[in-house]
């Protein structure tokens, strides 16, 4: 039961790292209706401004963090002028393809950035204070293995939904991107400033690209592989659903325990390493019962 | 929107111009087409490897003005090791050069499995220098491909030798319990039976536990192994795995000294991106890292000094940069061997093929090549397509790997039984009557 107990704990741990990224994507599909392919290598660039800043320039924290800020909502502001505006009023699919070629750039432009900044392509060690290790209390107490960065990542994930929740709940900004969402032609001829909107959305997602970054980085260093964690959030996306934040987050809890569940009890009976496909057939299950995930809005088109 | 627009097309040409320099083919050159990646999320472990490689290459030309005068020319595709852009680099290399590409190194057993077939069609050599596919030892079976130097089953072997002898010797083995911690791929699966055949032999628990590419998501493997409670772990990592596997047993409380990894999984680049988790973890290797060999200083002085490589300053010396050198040297020195019994003159596939298969690389030609105690002798026969088998332990002490054993080897009398087994159960499969081939 202890084990059972620690798988469950570990996976729901492991589900907020991937909700991190999830949020990123579910800001963008709010304000544009579109998947943001480049999420991942969003989440790349966040981390590695803030390695380059911190460890090249020698940064403080703070400083390192509200400069790879920086960074990030002025690839938010370039997106939105150099990518997405010429795109406005065209079909979802065209914005879809931008961000596939959005995501290739970002990837080129990180690594060039790397070479530039550290001569090599190693994966950078980030250090944020916390040692990713066992709570001695837990362990000595109950025999249940939890990291105390686990929790630092689950009570950031927590202040983040907050504070998107509220942003978008509470505030012209909020309603003005449902709007925008649902129809640039109508949301422009009501007076919201579309461009100014998908900027700060953008900005936004920069955001929680760079939390995620370097909550990702600091686990396993900042590399390429990073921008291979948007697969993680997928499966989660398709649960939660795209437009909902708090289905982001309900979303990766279940498929964080799931497939840990399912790797450790399911997974000796198949040859084991199925987590990295089983949250995609959940995901697939769950799109028969309820298409537009958990929390999505349900879309009753007129025929 | 004009200068916006000029803007985006500067960066791309930028970008173009920073990528990966090629050496193009020229008539009379010794062409070596080189299937690399450098980027993707194994490309740290890539570039290093092919940053020496080429590095090397530079350093016959600029140095000796190529092998008996045939100057090298070479061609880098991107494979991001991904096996389908493997065999699609493969293909446009194949076809740059009258001679062929020499000798083809995919650094990927994935993509060298791919290519069995089409090398052996197109009589094109294939090294795989310390992976790719283990029975592939037997020339007689495989004449066209050369895991030179150790296999998987010598690695796999020589650790459970390591474990045997820090436990104090193999009977103290039986009972004991030992995690394979694996890629999820052909690479990672290619251990299996030589660990499995080890474990009734010295009769210790294995189990085996895979880890999805890329890897840098271990939670759930390393709750098994902290209900297994394996007295070690083996580490059969690939890029990220590997750091990640490091950084995962920390959070667990594994120690990791009670962890060995095999070549592939002992570099810098993965224990540096764990930070302090990876101190005491222990590594196989096929070569030493360092840059107190004669050849690194040469390639220092006639390479890198003079600006004829981008390769970074940090990198030099490195274990896998160390590695691309002797594999370009053994390459190299197969186009010598081949030159010297059919005239000097750029080798076709075929003739490289002979070359390899005829390499005499003793203690004292190690010397002379500068590589003297960064990897062992190799000699290759028609029968033993790989070598010596030896492979030297080393320790990462928190900044840099430092060697924790001799150059030693597992259980060979083991490993060729199992090669030739294999090996022959292949041949009766696709109806291959073993034999060596003729020097062309």
């Amino acid at each position: 039961m202890t084990f059972f107990l620690e798988v469950l704990i570990g996976g729901l741990l492991s589900g907020v790292m991937y909700s991190l990224v999830a949020l990123g994507f579910v800001l963008i599909y709010k304000a544009s209706g579109v998947f943001n392919f480049a999420q991942g290598a969003m989440v790349f660039i966040a981390a590695l401004a803030y390695v380059t800043l911190a460890e090249r320039f020698g940064l403080p924290f703070w400083a390192a963090f509200a400069l790879a800020l920086a960074v990030m909502v002025l690839i938010g502001i370039l997106t939105e002028r150099i990518v997405l505006r010429p795109l406005v009023n065209q079909p979802q699919i065209s914005l879809f393809m931008a961000t596939i070629g959005l995501a290739f750039f970002l990837e080129g432009i990180a690594q060039m950035v790397q070479l530039w900044a550290f001569n090599d392509l190693s994966p950078r060690p980030l250090t944020l204070g916390i040692q990713d290790q066992p709570i001695e209390w837990l362990m000595n107490e109950f025999d249940i293995l939890v990291s105390s960065f686990d929790l630092l990542a689950a009570a950031v994930a927590g202040v983040l939904v907050a504070a998107l929740a509220v942003f978008f709940n509470r505030t012209r900004i909020g309603r003005a991107l449902r709007a925008v969402a649902d129809d640039h032609q109508a949301a422009l001829s009501v007076g919201i400033p579309l461009k100014t909107i998908w900027g700060i959305v953008w900005s936004v997602a920069g955001f929680v690209a760079l939390v995620a970054g370097l909550l990702w980085g600091a686990r396993s260093g900042v590399q390429f592989a990073l921008t291979l964690v948007a697969l993680k959030a997928l499966p989660v996306l398709i649960l939660g659903g795209f437009e909902s934040i708090a289905g982001a987050i309900v979303g990766g809890l279940i498929i964080g325990a799931a497939e840990k569940l399912a790797e450790v009890y399911l997974g000796p009976f198949v040859g084991g390493g199925i987590e990295g496909w089983f949250a995609y057939v959940l995901a697939l299950l769950f799109l028969l019962v309820r298409p537009e995930g958990l929390f999505g809005e349900r879309h009753i088109d007129r025929v | 929107m004009k200068n916006t627009r000029l803007t985006i097309i500067g960066l791309l040409l930028a970008a173009a111009l920073l990528a990966p320099a090629t050496h193009a083919q020229q008539a009379g050159t010794q062409f070596i087409g080189i299937t690399g990646y450098r980027v993707g999320p194994y490309g740290a472990n890539g570039a290093a490897f092919f940053s020496g490689f080429i590095d090397y290459l530079h350093l016959v030309n600029e140095r000796d003005g190529g092998v008996n005068g045939v100057k090298l020319s070479w061609e880098e595709c991107e494979t991001e090791y991904n096996n389908t852009k493997g065999v699609e680099c493969y293909e446009r290399l194949k076809t740059r050069s009258a001679t062929g590409p020499t000798a083809i190194h995919p650094m990927s057993t994935g993509i060298t499995y791919a290519l069995i077939d089409k090398t052996a069609a197109d009589r094109i050599p294939l090294i795989s220098f310390g992976y790719g596919r283990t029975d592939s030892v037997d020339g007689r079976v495989f004449p066209w491909l050369f895991p030179l130097v150790s296999n998987y089953w010598d690695a796999a072997t020589a650790i459970v030798k390591f474990i045997a002898d820090r436990e104090g010797g193999e009977a103290r083995l039986a009972r004991k319990k030992i995690v394979l911690l694996y890629h999820d791929s052909a690479y990672g699966k290619e251990p299996h039976p030589v660990l499995e055949a080890e474990a009734k032999k010295l009769r210790f628990e294995l189990k085996m536990i895979p880890v999805p590419h890329p890897g840098n998501e271990q939670q759930a493997q390393w709750l098994q192994i902290r209900q297994f409670r394996p007295d070690w772990v083996i580490v059969w990592g690939w890029g990220v795995m590997t750091a990640t596997s490091l950084s995962t047993a920390q959070k667990m409380g594994f120690p990791r000294d009670r962890m060995v990894g095999n070549w592939w999984a002992g570099s810098e680049i993965d224990t540096e991106a764990a930070g302090g988790a990876a101190a005491g973890y222990y590594a196989a290797s096929l070569n030493l890292a360092g840059r107190d060999f004669p050849v690194v200083r040469d390639v220092q002085k006639h390479v890198l000094d003079k600006g004829k490589s981008q390769t970074p300053a940090k990198t030099v010396g490195s274990v896998l940069w160390n590695r691309g050198l002797a594999a370009a040297m053994m390459t190299v020195e197969a186009v010598r061997t081949a030159q010297a019994k059919l005239g000097k003159k750029p080798m076709t596939g075929a003739q490289v093929r002979w070359g390899i298969e005829n390499l005499d690389i003793d203690a004292k030609r190690l010397n002379q090549l500068g590589f003297g105690g960064m990897v062992p002798p190799l000699e290759v026969s028609c029968t033993d397509h790989g070598g010596s088998g030896l492979v030297r332990f080393q320790q990462w002490d928190g900044r840099q790997w430092k060697a924790a054993s001799e150059w030693v080897s597992g259980d060979r009398a083991l490993v060729r039984r199992m090669v030739e087994d294999s090996a022959a159960k292949y041949a009766a499969e696709k109806g291959i009557r073993p034999g060596c081939l003729a020097a062309p």
